[in-house]
């Protein structure tokens, strides 16, 4: 589907929901095209092909509220009927003065910057190439270490593109592409068998990293033979810079204006309030040229702004979104992240291990969960011991556990590793006094 | 094709409004013997026999060993209740046709989202690029197969409105309020999927299968002397409207509040490996990270799991029995038939502690040259079938659940989870402990919460030390995630003592 073709869809479908009776809707129409080629002892395991569309409408009728999706788009007739069904059954709803699409003020104009978030040579990949590359990673390591029971290499793109339409005046659509390349390695030395994963992501196929992929997977594999826990106690923790969206994740979600109205929030009322250590500072930036966050507005229209999250550990800004920002009494300043830049520290990992007489360098974590409202947080871990930047011995089977008020007071130190290949685009961090459970 | 589309349209639209049945409109279907069930489906899918055929050969063009279609549409309604309303309502139809290719163990995938028969051939060419030496196929006679039915639906939910369903919302929330006075915030939600399935093969096998899903649940907060807790209820099964009652809305009402209220004054137990009795039901999910996913035959015919050199092989106790079954009447995994057209069956995963079968789909099962296991199960028609959980449990042991209380020093008793993990070829397997009980000098004493338990899955296996005579099915609403799809499951245990796992905590 060509982007005229999805305006032209999505203005009609709006139009349809008017003229049957909502007072406002918003419609928007997406396509994704991926593909996904698996590959192991030297052959194809899995060539999968995806071509995905989907068309969403938001309904506001006479006060009450509700949303339709489909997959079925090439017949008028039959969304027609689906629209009019779904206003006739929205009315059964109870009202809810707080529904609405947002003020037309805060709607982006069309007047942004070019983001770059798409490649647009895309569609002149060569599918033999994608295979080749795959075959590349397994290449790095078949044969090159007899501790290996499998390997596995696999590459994937996509391409989409969505257009969004609302009755009080909004028209806008974005394009984005990946690349990846991904290798995961099975090992053994008798009873376990370890797994080592790495991967490399970019939004054009010109930048896509195709080296060494498969030998940093085999590397992380075999560094986790042996693996074993180690006794309890209260010790620093540092966390690798690509597993530390697991502690940020719930003290940001902890900032959604529905966490906070529904009192489901370990950080109601604590705006301008100091949360963390001074080496908390983390600023949401929507404008980074192809950053995998980037964006001009949100899912609701709403014109992205630059913003503090915390600065120094002080708490700038919630995530507040049309509905909830009413419900609350407060502006709507678009419900969510884009991409949330950490403010990096000055030594990589590598300093910041040497710093750390006897800690655990945590690689990554596995299960546990946080309660979002007290803060209270348990998750497995593994990773290495580590002694003054010396890595002493692999650890598993760990559990980490406490409360993320307090985690985030305990930041001590904040590397310069920033990983930009993520929306969130974060170093490794350093807490004290974490509480690990083993033996 | 003649499908009467204004049939097909309400259908779709049935979400929000609410008034329709498949279209039962029979119509002349070549000369095959056809029960008027499948016809039904195929007149829904806008397909005739001819047809699957074609795209059946197209996908074998390339010289693959086998090719199946799996055509799916779903109708999904939600209504949700905000700060004391039912005040919104969303609808989804998802519509299409997956195209599968099977070379060895290789396999070729595509989808498309319209059934018209070019769309498929397309896709169906794609799927065969698996394989690489032209061949003519040879049409298999088309076979229709029936299945048992393991979820009788009374009321279709695409024959329940709106009007009908929201009052059961509602009660939910009203009850919370009149239960208990802390109660500050309820978030109420209902939801109910309609899947009409239809699967053909290139051994000819052609069957359907319509998978209804209920589901009812609660988020409950509460507040006293400024600490707040939340916890959460539900309950999901394979059935129709029948499943809302005023009997589950008090059920989840009292649950959720007594749950809810477990939590305040709970504490933190000592950090360290402990002894950790899980009480009959949901810690069920034990059996589901620790044993299930590592017993998965994908992960074993690669030799990535811990368990790939196993079969045969003593790994528990003599009185322990694991079995998975998808044949447990509307429990949230049953299915009358896996997503690769075979029967679903009960098997025993461990029999007198002795391992003796992988969870199978047909890949691996023709890989280990055994019979399918009806595991071969996937999210939707995007997705490629992985052998998959349905209902794993474990049969009663010959304990009670006091010998096993009693005869812990100082560890944890839990029944009370929200999620777990395992890393296939470590072992080593989380399940997160949403609120428990300490056991001290063979007592429960006092409330914990919110702590992770980590053990390793051949070493807690043989560490379940006690098996109890209460065995309970999970009522939770349990959802198994493997390889970036999601499918419903069930789990079920009697209470069990694990001599130590390794319990989150505060450190001495």
């Amino acid at each position: 589907m060509t982007k005229d073709e999805k305006y032209s869809i999505a203005k009609w479908a709006m139009e349809h929901a008017i003229q049957n009776g909502a007072q406002q809707a918003r419609v928007s129409i997406y396509n994704n095209n991926s593909s996904q080629i698996e590959v192991r002892d030297e052959k194809i395991d899995k060539l999968q092909e995806s071509n995905r569309n989907g068309m969403q409408i938001n309904l506001y009728v006479d006060n009450k509220y509700s949303s339709i999706s489909t997959n079925r788009l090439n017949n008028k007739e039959e969304l027609g009927k689906f629209i009019e069904e779904a206003i006739a059954g929205t009315r059964y709803l109870a009202e809810d003065e707080f529904r609405m699409l947002p003020d037309p003020e805060l709607y982006y104009k069309g007047d942004g910057p070019e983001l770059k978030t798409v490649d647009p040579g895309f569609k002149s990949v060569d599918p033999q190439q994608k295979i080749k590359d795959a075959f590349a990673l397994e290449k790095e390591v078949l044969g090159s270490d007899e501790r290996i029971i499998s390997a596995t290499a696999s590459y994937r793109d996509g391409l989409s593109g969505s257009v969004m339409v609302a009755s009080n005046g909004f028209e806008g659509d974005s394009e984005n592409s990946y690349y990846s390349l991904n290798a995961s390695v099975s090992v053994t030395d008798g009873e376990a068998r370890p797994r080592g994963n790495w991967g490399e992501s970019s939004i054009f196929s010109s930048e896509l990293v195709r080296k060494d992929i498969g030998k940093k997977a085999l590397k992380r594999a075999v560094d986790r033979l042996g693996q074993a826990k180690i006794e309890s106690g209260k010790m620093p923790m540092i966390v690798e810079n690509k597993q530390a969206g697991q502690p940020l994740r719930p003290l940001i979600s902890a900032l959604n204006g529905s966490s906070i109205q529904q009192r489901q929030s370990f950080l109601i009322d604590m705006l301008g309030e100091k949360i963390g250590s001074d080496l908390l500072t983390i600023t949401d930036d929507p404008f980074i040229v192809s950053g995998r966050g980037s964006r001009l507005f949100d899912g609701e229209g709403i014109a992205t702004k630059k913003r503090p999250v915390f600065e120094n550990g002080v708490l700038k800004t919630y995530f507040i979104d049309t509905y909830y920002g009413k419900k609350l009494g407060m502006e709507p300043n678009s419900g969510g992240t884009t991409n949330m830049v950490f403010k990096p520290g000055e030594k990589d990992l590598e300093g910041l291990l040497a710093d750390i007489p006897r800690g655990i360098l945590v690689t990554g974590f596995n299960g546990g969960n946080s309660n979002a409202v007290t803060g209270d947080f348990s998750y497995g871990i593994e990773g290495f011991l580590v002694e003054k930047g010396q890595l002493i011995k692999p650890v598993a089977e760990m559990n980490i556990t406490g409360n993320f008020k307090q985690l985030w007071k305990d930041l001590v130190a904040v590397g310069s590793d920033v990983d930009p290949s993520r929306s969130w685009i974060l170093p490794s961090l350093v807490f004290d006094n974490v509480d690990f459970s083993g033996v | 094709m003649s499908i009467n589309r204004r049939n097909f349209i309400k259908t779709g639209g049935a979400a929000v409004a609410g008034t329709m049945v498949l279209p039962p409109l029979l119509k002349s279907c070549q000369n095959l013997q056809i029960s008027p069930d499948v016809k039904s489906y195929l007149d829904h899918f806008e397909v005739t026999p001819e047809m699957l055929q074609k795209v059946i050969a197209e996908a074998m063009s390339k010289g693959g060993d086998y090719a199946d279609l799996f055509f799916e549409h779903t109708l999904s309604n939600s209504l949700g209740l905000e700060d004391g309303k039912v005040n919104s309502a969303f609808s989804n139809v998802d519509y299409g046709v997956g195209i599968r290719v099977l070379k060895g163990d290789q396999t070729g995938f595509a989808y498309t989202e319209t059934t018209s028969l070019d769309d498929m051939l397309k896709v169906a060419k794609t799927a065969a690029n698996i394989a690489n030496d032209p061949v003519t196929f040879k049409q298999s006679e088309l076979i229709e197969k029936t299945s048992p039915n393991y979820y009788t639906v009374s009321q279709k939910w695409e024959n329940s409105t709106v009007e009908q369903k929201i009052p059961f919302v509602q009660k939910v929330n009203d009850r919370l309020y009149e239960l208990d006075d802390k109660v500050t915030k309820a978030r109420v939600f209902q939801r109910d999927e309609s899947s009409y399935v239809m699967f053909y093969n290139s051994d000819g096998l052609l069957t359907c299968d319509y998978r209804p899903m209920a589901t009812l649940g609660v988020v409950c907060v509460m507040e006293q002397d400024g600490q707040i807790e939340n916890d959460y209820s539900a309950r999901s099964i394979r059935q129709g409207f029948e499943f809302l009652s005023d009997d589950l809305v008090e059920e989840l009402a009292q649950e959720a509040i007594s749950k809810t209220n477990f939590l305040f004054g709970a504490g933190k137990p000592k950090a360290g490996e402990l002894p950790v009795v899980l009480g009959a039901g949901g810690s069920g999910i034990l059996l589901h990270e620790a044993m299930g996913h590592p017993f998965e035959a994908d992960f074993n015919r690669k030799g990535e799991s811990i368990f790939s050199d196993k079969m045969g092989k003593s790994i528990a106790k003599d009185f322990i029995n694991i079995v998975e079954d998808g044949t447990m009447e509307f429990n949230r995994g049953a299915l009358n038939i896996d997503d690769e057209g075979n029967d679903v069956k009960k098997i025993y995963l461990v029999k007198d502690g002795v391992l003796e079968s992988y969870l199978h789909d047909r890949i691996s099962a023709k890989h280990y040259g055994v019979e399918p296991t009806g595991n071969g199960r996937r999210q939707s028609f995007r997705h490629v079938p992985l052998p998959r959980m349905r209902i794993t449990y474990m049969e009663n042991g010959p304990h009670t659940t006091d010998d096993l209380i009693s005869s812990v020093d100082y560890g944890v008793y839990v029944d009370n989870f929200t999620n777990g993990q395992v890393k296939i070829g470590a072992g080593d397997f989380t399940f997160f402990v949403k609120s428990g009980t300490l056991i001290e000098n063979g007592k429960l004493t006092q409330p914990i919460k919110d702590i992770n338990i980590i053990g390793n899955g051949p070493q807690a296996l043989a560490d379940i030390t006690m098996a109890a005579g209460d065995y309970k099915t999970a009522t939770g609403t349990w959802t198994c995630g493997k390889g970036g799809q999601s499918v419903p499951v069930g789990m079920g245990l009697p209470s069990v003592l694990v001599s130590k796992l390794t319990v989150g905590g505060t450190s001495a």
